[in-house]
């Protein structure tokens, strides 16, 4: 029962930061039709930016709470100006090419923030551990957690309910399920398509460069963590069905908990687990879980 | 007249290769062309590649220059200038043997000094061997290099990730005669698995008692470990065994840490060298801290590794750590090959008569004596160093240190790592 119930934490917590990492890359598919390979860089963004900002107000003695909000604030100016110079400066040029053109235009965009992360930041490490303890430790089932895990458990409530409330219960919401309905209806109705989008992908991206500042204090920030982090969003997407908010949820929880659950029973299958619940969900519904077939125009 | 005029026209291209090559032989002559291969992006960058960088940086200059410290005081390879070309081995081994390729064929290096990955040295070995292309790798550590091959163009300066973990399992048993229990948490990848074999192997032949909780196998740079820390701590064990290295390392020293799981069960880092001064105030009082060998703070007090550390800390403002180590005794190897190759000689050596100099050398470097004894003279061995981790003074240190002599730590030339363990190992004593 105390594994189980360990498992059950274990999972959440890894479901959350996953959650968070997915639901602005399936955010943006759901509105704009772009699979953003970026995403992972923003992430990496959002860490760097954090981590930076951590190392320098710490050492400053300041009261140290207020860590937190500068941290978490600064990651998501940065995911937000960056996702605005990447919608203005380039996507908007690129609106109505084929899926597979975007694919490899945010690719292109990937290499590049690549580069200028190390342009901007070195190759060297980042450490930001300081906020990482200063939540305490919480000891559940026999064994302590860090406090700052649980609290992802937290945000990544938040996050979701905050996008709920926004799609289902605002204006704006409405008109941007509109516009996922049918940008061309939509535009023909009245609505501004084109600042739908540009709010989108800042929002988007803000998501992903807050995943990346919520995750630094418990990593080093070095050169390439968004890569990593791209390929896993992708398969939680995918798991859920793109575009889906409400998939990536779910998705997120069923391979937390999988990979939870082989970690401590099974550890060898920890690197299958997550495609093996992938490839499983895809032959059963190859549209993912939350999206419903349509048929194809030709 | 057409077939004249093509005569005449290679007669003229003939004259001019002919008589055109002297010269650039003779310009080839006056450098020694190096490619230098480390990462320099990437996770391993920061705490690997960046420090093998600069430490060829600072010994090439150094020896350019001839102000390394006896016996190295003379300039350059045997009175010839090193020209280095820095490669980043970022990108796989597809790419490496792709920018191997370029750098002997296209640059005509005069050797390849390199990697980090233990994946990058199994895709070189081969195609180093191929095109002829003398090779030394300056830190990988899988022993399969050169027990599943034999090579005549491809050398190791740096020892194998065998006698990290063999003397790890010795050092567990020294600090803890009576240990119970251990556990693993190893990348999932040849290195992770073949440090978690060995280290396992050999506590089961020298203490068999010992049970082993739980061996945890997360992918390589998953960089969240939260459900692996809750399965050591539900399982228990005396000693974590660990043979992370680079943001993977440090990402489990920081979660770990902010859970107290150090606390409670003592974390056994192989490559913890690399992290201790960069997360002095994280890392666990007693915590067991491996730097791959006589390097960083369990080098040896000589004039070498001071006028090393004394220099690299002047000019990059930090202690240099096992990669840097490891670059600098590749190079110092090298040239003492070069310069055994080139005595009584005017001219630069040819490639055969360095690989036989190379072959079974005995050379010194900051890290002490380096002998090429084992692959048929082609990998080196040295003595292994563990301790533990104290920030007590402030200053990031290493208590109880103990000395494996390399003949305890590592196998018979011939005999393959797994072999020796479950045969000798329990034979062999350290003295």
């Amino acid at each position: 029962m105390d594994t189980a119930l360990v498992i059950l934490i274990d999972g959440l917590i890894y479901s959350s930061w996953l959650f968070i990492v997915a639901v602005g890359l399936t955010l943006i598919y759901g509105v704009m039709k772009i699979l953003n390979l970026a995403h992972g860089s923003l992430y990496a963004i959002g860490a760097y930016t954090s981590a930076s900002l951590v190392g320098w107000y710490f050492s400053t003695g300041y009261f140290p709470w207020a860590g937190f909000a500068l941290f978490i604030g600064a990651a998501i100016l940065a995911g937000m100006l960056t996702g605005f110079i990447i919608e203005r400066g380039l996507l908007r040029f690129m609106y109505g090419r084929d899926e597979v053109v975007m694919i490899l235009v945010t690719y292109g965009i990937l290499l590049i923030l690549e580069d200028v992360i190390k342009l901007l930041w070195g190759v060297d490490a980042y450490f930001a551990y300081q906020p990482y303890s200063m939540l305490g430790r919480i000891r559940l089932s026999g064994i302590s957690f860090a406090g700052y895990d649980l609290s992802l458990i937290l945000v990544a409530g938040l996050v979701g309910f905050a996008l709920w409330y926004a799609l289902n219960q605002t204006r704006q919401g409405k008109l941007l399920r509109a516009v996922i309905h049918d940008s061309e209806v939509s535009q023909a109705m009245g609505i501004n398509v084109s600042r739908v989008f540009v709010v989108t992908f800042v929002i988007g991206s803000a998501l992903g460069a807050l995943a990346g500042g919520l995750t630094a204090p418990a990593l080093s920030v070095a050169p390439g963590i968004g890569i990593e982090v791209i390929i896993l969003a992708f398969a939680v997407v995918v798991i859920g069905g793109l575009g889906s908010v409400g998939g990536a949820a779910i998705g997120s929880l069923l391979v937390g908990i999988c990979r939870a659950l082989a970690v401590h029973t099974y550890p060898q299958l920890e690197l299958f687990v997550i495609y093996g619940v992938m490839a499983m969900v895809l032959s059963i519904r190859p549209q993912g879980l939350f999206v419903t077939a349509t048929a194809r125009k030709i | 007249m057409y077939y004249l005029s093509i005569g005449l026209l290679g007669f003229v291209l003939n004259a001019f290769f002919c008589f055109g090559t002297p010269a650039t032989v003779r310009a080839e002559d006056a450098t020694f062309k190096v490619g230098l291969v480390t990462f320099l992006s990437g996770g391993a960058a920061g705490p690997f590649g960046v420090p093998a960088r600069n430490a060829a940086e600072l010994m090439v200059e150094a020896i350019n220059n001839g102000t390394v410290p006896a016996p190295y005081n003379s300039k350059g390879f045997a009175g010839i200038n090193i020209e280095p070309t820095i490669i980043d081995e970022a990108g796989g081994g597809t790419k490496q043997v792709g920018e191997f390729r370029n750098l002997v064929q296209r640059k005509n290096v005069d050797a390849v000094i390199g990697y980090i990955s233990s994946g990058d040295c199994l895709a070189i070995a081969p195609v180093a061997e191929e095109l002829k292309a003398l090779t030394v790798f300056f830190d990988c550590g899988t022993p399969r290099i050169f027990e599943d091959n034999t090579y005549k163009y491809v050398f190791r300066t740096g020892p194998t990730s065998t006698m990290d973990n063999v003397a790890a399992a010795r050092y567990v048993l020294d600090l803890k005669p009576d240990l119970k229990s251990v556990a693993g948490v190893n990348q999932n990848y040849a290195w992770g698995q073949d440090s978690w074999k060995d280290f396992k192997d050999s506590l089961a032949v020298l203490k068999p008692s010992v049970e082993v909780k739980t061996e945890q196998f997360p992918k390589i740079y998953a960089g969240q470990y939260g459900s692996e820390i809750s399965a050591l701590m539900v399982k228990g064990p005396e000693i974590i065994h660990s043979s992370f290295w680079g943001g993977d390392m440090e990402g489990l020293v920081l979660q770990g840490a902010a859970r107290g799981l150090y606390d409670a069960h003592t974390g056994l880092f192989t490559c913890g060298e690399t992290a201790m001064f960069r997360l002095a105030d994280q890392i666990t009082e007693g915590t067991i801290i491996g730097g791959r060998g006589p390097f960083g703070v369990y080098a040896p007090d000589n004039e070498l590794n001071s006028w090393f550390r004394e220099n690299y800390m002047a000019r990059f403002a930090t202690p240099p750590t096992y990669p840097s180590y490891k670059m600098a005794q590749a190079l110092l190897g090298l040239k003492t090959a070069v310069e055994k190759a080139a005595a009584g000689k005017n001219e630069k050596p040819d490639k055969e008569s360095i690989i036989a100099a190379f072959e079974n050398l005995e050379f010194e470097a900051p890290s002490g004596t380096v002998r090429m004894a084992l692959g048929n003279g082609h990998q080196a061995v040295q003595d292994m160093f563990y301790g533990q981790f104290t920030n007590k003074s402030g200053k990031p240190e290493v208590y109880n240190v103990k000395r494996y002599p390399a003949e305890c730590v590592n196998p018979t030339d011939g005999v393959t790592s797994s072999e020796w363990i479950s045969t000798s190992l329990k034979n062999t004593p350290c003295k």
